[in-house]
């Protein structure tokens, strides 16, 4: 198959997927054997991309929006460059962990609607695909759009008031800050320059001045309410009564990616590092990614609810990399790439781990973890290596790419921010570290013997997140050829 | 085959099949004849429109009875008049090939054939609107259309549909008594009748319009900068507002859509509306024109903030409203301020927004009113209470209106989007940033009372727990709303036919060689 026909066949083998699951509904072990062919096929057609990503193959399917004389016909259309690619390979990659996972955890938990589930699940991949490998902002928005849609019934999947008042919080803010922010950016970077297609140095340069680049890029970084920017964070720990299995894969990696994904790209392909390097319109976004960053992690310090005190620290991280955008230097905006793939891989076995938690010793708050450790050894290692990795420190994947966007704000003389990401470290440490010292070294209370369910969560559930811990040492020997694969995107 | 007499085929063909409906009683028969009455109009539209679009003039005239304009009456269609003519016989086909299906709930059998006859005497009023190129003959139509809707109306099941009928007719009556008034005073003005020549007559002075040797106080005057012409101005657009029901005289439009039988609800939704628009723009750029309409009137002034008023607060109402055919009304208020947004602008890429809206919100509002006719033939209820868990016991029907709910919001890949899209970029393009703003709030307020019927439809359980096996509605019900809807989808994504077209029939608008 030629590049091109693999692009197209990775964002529409999800969607068959999802129409197989729902025709196999009534054999459960079918249906999930689909899931698990679709994915490690998927992993494959993302591999065999990146061997032919240097010619940058590209496909326009039709004109959805007619030209005129001033501005280019828009086209639902695809390509493959380095950035997407790393995204659409670690959502695939992670596909199949969370896959082996929700069956083990779907199962013991008895959860109902399981095929909706994984149906939804499969959409909301194949829109991180299109969204991975969108050609121009419009395809990029229609696909940001599918997955806000896909992962509704996800969200509100226990049915009960409270997973129906998050889930309203969730596409109100998602949808709401899409429509009014992103659609608004996206029409009117179609005004200022004629047309949407994401080109290697941007497509604004030159039609705006300084103050319309920054009001744009405000527009584009609120109206990308994936991106948790505070004060539009509340809908990612609202999504937490999702069950885990999603929240590890949509909210640790594949919506919230996708959010700061699109600022990243839009950052490098619309407005161009050096737009954004040379006026400065991107300083006041590095100060409020730096606020949400420390902000979002005294919150995470003050929650017990594990699920909830991971998701501030989702939102914290996610600010990692939208600074990294905002520094606009190369090395920074690799780095804030590499975030992408590092912190996904850490945060999902941190999920993985609470779900396993959940599954194994029914406890959903930090208070509750006391002397657990011994029980679920595996599950708790596999927590301290990923939190090690999420802090950064070595012999764990996160550290490069902290280290990249430290080495950012050294070059752009921002040594305010410098010490905002090492006091963000140490707060990291301190609401992180906590959870795997609880388990390890304190004595279990005395009433839990007689409390069901002591010991590992099943296999199903405890295999994928040694994989996923694994992937993060894995991860710190192999930064370079990631960046390198970074450093051949196209600046000017 | 001879094309020449389609345009007055497009009109008398219903119009002389309607007393025929009559004299067939038959319930069945009455309906297969209208079916194929509204089939070959649909024939005979999409002919000229396809004629139109390839001819060098972009219009065709036509002279009843062989007198020509401007003593004779004139038949003109251009562009868009041809689109506007595809959706109305467009929708009176699919409505009427499911209308006996619906009726069978709704209106006793010995009466079909009434309806039948009701139905293509409205058809004919609304083609004829279209069809003509002269101003007393627009409102002879308008009468016959209104008319026949109130009775079409009045034709619902419960006894409040008399109330909306009865209050429809008071504000349609006014209605079009300001447009007979406004008529009358241009005639007296220009003494035609005729759009093109009344136009012209507009511009020129007063002593070149009246005969010689009239005594005139101003004779070089241009017959527009005069007070009577002003007045006939006024009388005109506001009666075409009640019509279009624009905001604030929008009273009549939620009660006639939900008591009135569905399939007039799914009929009405999708033209009556649009037309009146269309006499709209005829009136405002054909025969007063730019200059006169933008320029020395300054109907911008007042339209644009009457739109955005229709925008916000309908959708804000259509929140609060508990039945779907509320929702679906008041959406469809808020949808006309869409459109007439697109006019107030005055620019070429606003017109074209507003006419591709009228095509596209004229598919997807018939489609989501047949949905709900679908709904009807398995339950009574239309609340939000009643379609609890519809979702899983109606699949089928609740995806349909899903699709057509997302394209009232304007998600991507629906008709919706490209005219919110081309309505927002019209906005930006001649720097109103306010309206972009207001237009894009508009769709927010869409995406809350769209979501509120699908969250009852799917993540809601029914109070009683009935879980019965799906059960859709009749498979040519389901079509009827899936052809609309699919459409809905198909010009999301092949917009070359609505936005050509548009284009071209806003640039003659505009005035601008195309």
């Amino acid at each position: 198959m030629s590049p091109e026909c693999l692009i197209v066949a990775a964002v529409l083998l999800p969607l068959i997927s999802a129409a197989l699951v729902v025709a196999c509904h009534q054999r459960p072990n079918l249906r999930e054997t689909v899931t698990l062919v679709s994915g490690g096929l998927l992993l494959a057609i993302v591999g065999r991309l990146t061997g032919s990503v240097d010619a940058r193959p590209a496909i326009n399917l039709v004109d959805v929006i007619p030209g005129s004389i001033d501005q280019a016909a828009i086209a639902i259309g695809f390509h493959a460059e380095p950035l997407g690619l790393l995204f659409a390979l670690v959502a695939s990659g992670l596909w199949i962990a969370t896959s082996v996972y929700s069956i083990g955890y779907m199962r013991s938990h008895g959860e109902q609607h399981q095929t909706r589930f994984f149906c939804c699940f499969a959409v909301a991949i194949g829109a991180v695909m299109g969204i991975a490998f969108a050609r121009n902002l419009l395809t990029l928005f229609l696909f940001y759009e599918v997955l806000t849609l896909s992962t509704y019934p996800l969200v509100t999947h226990h049915g009960s008031e409270a997973a129906k008042r998050a889930g309203r919080t969730y596409l109100g803010i998602l949808m709401g800050t899409s429509i009014v922010g992103l659609l608004l950016a996206i029409l009117w970077t179609w005004q200022l320059a004629g047309t949407l297609e994401f080109k290697a140095g941007g497509i604004l340069d030159g039609h705006v001045d300084p103050l319309t680049a920054g009001l744009l890029l405000a527009l584009f970084a609120f109206g990308t309410g994936k991106a948790a920017l505070m004060p539009l964070h509340r809908w990612l720990p609202a999504a937490m009564v999702a069950p885990t299995p999603v929240s590890a894969l949509l909210h640790a990696v594949a919506v919230v990616k996708a959010g700061v994904f699109t600022i990243l790209k839009v950052g490098v392909y619309i407005f161009g590092i050096d737009l954004l390097g040379r006026g400065g319109s991107s300083v006041w976004l590095m100060y409020v990614a730096a606020a949400t960053l420390l902000s979002a992690s005294l919150v995470a310090l003050t929650r017990d609810n594990l699920k909830e005190r991971l998701a501030y620290s989702t939102i914290s991280q996610l600010a990692y990399i939208v600074l990294g955008m905002s520094l606009a230097t190369k090395s920074s905006v690799i780095g804030g790439g590499m975030h992408i793939v590092m912190h996904a891989c850490g945060k999902i076995t941190l999920f993985f781990c609470a779900g396993a938690i959940l599954v194994g010793a029914h406890k959903t708050r930090v208070s509750q973890l006391d002397g657990l450790g011994r029980k679920m050894p595996w599950t708790f290692a596999a927590f301290t290596i990923a939190a090690l990795s999420v802090i950064g420190l070595p012999p764990m994947g996160g550290c490069w790419s902290k280290w990249l966007l430290a080495l950012g704000t050294v070059e752009m003389g921002q040594w305010p921010l410098l010490a905002v990401l090492m006091i963000s470290s140490l707060l990291n440490v301190a609401y992180l570290m906590p959870i795997p010292l609880r388990a390890f070294f304190r004595e279990p209370p005395e009433t839990d013997d007689e409390s069901p369910g002591t010991g590992e969560a099943p296999l199903a559930c405890v295999i994928p997140l040694c994989l996923t811990a694994a992937g993060c040492v894995v991860l710190f020997f192999c930064a370079d050829p990631i960046y390198q694969f970074l450093s051949s995107i196209t600046w000017k | 085959m001879n094309l020449e007499q389609l345009p007055i085929l497009q009109v008398i063909l219903p119009l002389l099949a309607a007393p025929c409906c009559l004299l067939l009683r038959r319930s069945r028969l009455a309906w297969g004849f209208a079916v194929l009455v509204s089939c070959s109009s649909l024939l005979i539209a999409a002919t000229q429109l396809h004629i139109i679009h390839h001819s060098a003039s972009g219009s065709i005239s036509y002279e009843i009875g062989g007198w020509a304009a401007p003593w004779g009456i004139e038949y003109r269609l251009d562009r868009l008049g041809g689109l506007v003519l595809l959706v109305l016989t467009a929708i009176a086909a699919v409505t009427l090939s499911v209308a006996r299906r619906l009726l069978q709930e709704e209106v006793p059998e010995e009466r079909h054939h009434l309806f039948f006859a009701t139905f293509l005497l409205c058809l004919a009023g609304l083609s004829g609107i279209v069809s003509t190129g002269d101003l007393f003959n627009v409102f002879v139509f308008l009468e016959i259309a209104s008319l026949s809707s109130y009775v079409l109306i009045s034709m619902g099941r419960s006894r409040r549909a008399l109330v909306a009928a009865f209050q429809y007719l008071v504000m349609g009556t006014i209605g079009s008594t300001f447009i007979l008034i406004g008529i009358g005073l241009a005639y007296m003005m220009t003494g035609t009748l005729n759009m093109a020549d009344l136009a012209q007559r507009l511009t020129m002075t007063l002593d070149s319009v009246y005969a010689e040797g009239a005594s005139i106080e101003n004779p070089a005057l241009p017959v527009n900068q005069t007070r009577t012409i002003l007045a006939a101005f006024a009388f005109l657009t506001v009666g075409l507002a009640l019509k279009l029901a624009l905001f604030p005289l929008h009273a009549w439009l939620p009660n006639a859509y939900a008591t009135a039988p569905t399939v007039v609800s799914t009929f009405l939704a999708g033209t009556s509306t649009k037309v009146a628009y269309y006499v709209l723009l005829r009136v405002t750029f054909t025969i007063f024109g730019l200059a006169f309409t933008f320029g020395q009137v300054g109907l911008q002034f007042l339209l644009t903030p009457l739109a955005i008023m229709a925008i916000l607060v309908a959708s804000t109402i259509a929140i609060y409203q508990g039945d779907i055919r509320r929702i679906l009304a008041y959406s469809s208020v808020a949808q006309i301020g869409y459109l007439v947004l697109g006019l107030s602008f005055a620019t070429q890429a606003g017109l074209t927004a507003g006419i591709v809206h009228l095509f596209n919100h004229a598919l997807m509002k018939s489609g989501l009113f047949l949905v709900v006719g679908c709904i009807a033939t398995r339950q009574a209820g239309l609340t939000l209470e009643s379609i609890r868990g519809l979702g899983r016991r109606m699949p089928l029907t609740m995806a349909a209106f899903v699709v057509g709910g997302l394209g009232l919001i304007g998600v991507p890949l629906t008709s919706g989007f490209i005219s919110k899209w081309l309505l927002v970029s019209a906005a930006l393009e001649s720097g109103r940033w306010l309206v972009a703003v207001l237009v894009v709030t508009g769709s927010l307020l869409a995406v809350v009372y769209v979501w509120r019927v699908v969250e009852a439809a799917y993540f809601l359980e029914p109070d009683d727990k009935t879980t019965s096996e799906p059960h859709d509605a009749p498979a040519g019900l389901l079509a009827a709303a899936w052809v609309l809807l699919g459409a809905t989808l198909v010009f999301g994504i092949y917009t070359d036919l609505p936005v050509g077209v548009a284009r071209e029939a806003a640039a003659s608008l505009m005035g601008v060689g195309s």
